[in-house]
């Protein structure tokens, strides 16, 4: 295998501490380190490893950091990965907390979290342009945008969790594929 | 019961029952830190909530790592990360590989097909809500600027994310606070 414990480390250290503002400003980091850089996952399945761990209960972060580890090393990995992803900031939480509120009301640390906004925002723009460029690719033009409008609406107009519509997606997923083949048998 | 017991079941409990990520986890792990073991007060929770807010990385294992440190040490800190983290990413890497595994079946191609267009409305929802974040605080037109500049840089020249998010510091720690 070619991936080396330094490049995991390397990579889940970087996703740990460029990861400011919260979970999902986390996802584009770690694509950006398992997809584009490292090559350990395709976008495929990076997308499906992101909807597992959304059904799955606790922290998002850890969990993909576990399952990238593992994938390339196994359990040792799993464990490196995690503890390179989370230890810097738990240590800065532990010896920072007497300066707590001369860091918390800074202007200079308010002002850096303001400015990294936006360019999370374009980055997890750019993360759901190209998803659905692949749902849209490998569903068809019609299903694919329907099916977009479809979460959309579960998503964000009746506002179900997003845990329940991929499991509901997932269900119909194990189906799709299966009747697809059968009805192109019948009209055959 | 012993201490380290209860920071596992503290933090067991918290997490495994939030779903939705680290910050669906908050208000429960203040049920157990604030309500239940008394190990912060409500004035020290809010205290360490605003310092993990201002640090990078996931606030479900800054909270457990602070909590755990206080009440038990170094070992305590061990504890608390261990149950926060441990069952979720066990029980994915376990589904994961059954799905491995199954690879070429049809359902699972299936599934995988499907979850693409979820996972792209999500997407499109968590930027809209970083969007709304960021001009609450930057206000509209310099939220445009800078996201346009970032998404320049990504798509066209390619820039780490890393080192976008770093510029960003600068200016927001530099600039910002003069104005």
């Amino acid at each position: 295998m070619q991936t080396s414990y330094k490049s995991l480390i390397m990579a889940m250290l970087r996703t740990g501490i460029f990861g400011f503002g919260g979970g999902p400003s986390v996802i584009p980091l770690f694509r950006y380190e398992a997809v584009s850089r490292y090559r350990w996952v395709k976008d495929e399945e990076f997308a499906e490893i992101l909807a597992i761990a959304n059904t799955l209960p606790g922290p998002i972060a850890t969990k993909m950091a576990a399952y990238l580890g593992y994938k390339q090393k196994g359990a040792l990995g799993a464990f490196i990965c995690v503890a390179a992803h989370i230890l810097p900031t738990c240590l800065a939480m532990i010896l920072l907390f007497k300066m707590v509120t001369a860091l918390s009301d800074s202007p200079v640390i308010h002002g850096m979290i303001s400015a990294v906004m936006p360019v999370i925002a374009a980055m997890l723009g750019q993360l759901a342009y190209e998803f659905s460029a692949k749902a849209v690719k490998g569903l068809g033009k019609w299903l694919g945008v329907l099916l977009m409008i479809v979460s959309f609406c579960l998503l964000q107009v009746i506002s179900i969790h997003p845990a329940i519509v991929i499991l509901m997606f997932l269900t119909y997923g194990a189906f799709h594929l299966k009747r697809k083949s059968r009805s192109k048998e019948m009209s055959a | 019961m012993k201490i380290w017991i209860s920071l596992f079941i503290g933090f067991f409990l918290a997490n495994i029952l939030g779903y939705g990520g680290g910050p669906a986890s908050i208000p429960l792990m203040y049920e157990e830190i604030v309500n239940h073991y008394k190990w912060l007060t409500n004035a020290e929770f809010s205290n360490m909530l605003a310092l993990g807010n201002s640090l990078p990385g996931p606030i479900a294992t800054k909270i457990a790592a602070y909590v755990g440190y206080d009440v038990y040490g170094w070992w305590g800190a061990f504890i608390a990360l261990f149950a926060t983290v441990f069952p979720s990413a066990f029980a994915l890497i376990l589904l994961l590989k059954l799905i491995q595994r199954n690879r070429e079946s049809l359902v699972v191609k299936g599934m995988t097909l499907l979850v693409q267009p979820v996972i792209a409305v999500m997407m499109l929802l968590l930027t809209w809500e970083m969007i709304e974040d960021s001009v609450h605080s930057l206000g509209i037109i310099q939220s445009l600027i800078i996201a346009a500049v970032s998404f320049f840089a990504l798509e066209k020249w390619k820039v780490h994310p890393a080192i976008l998010i770093m510029i960003s510091f600068v200016y927001g720690g530099v600039v910002l606070p003069n104005f």
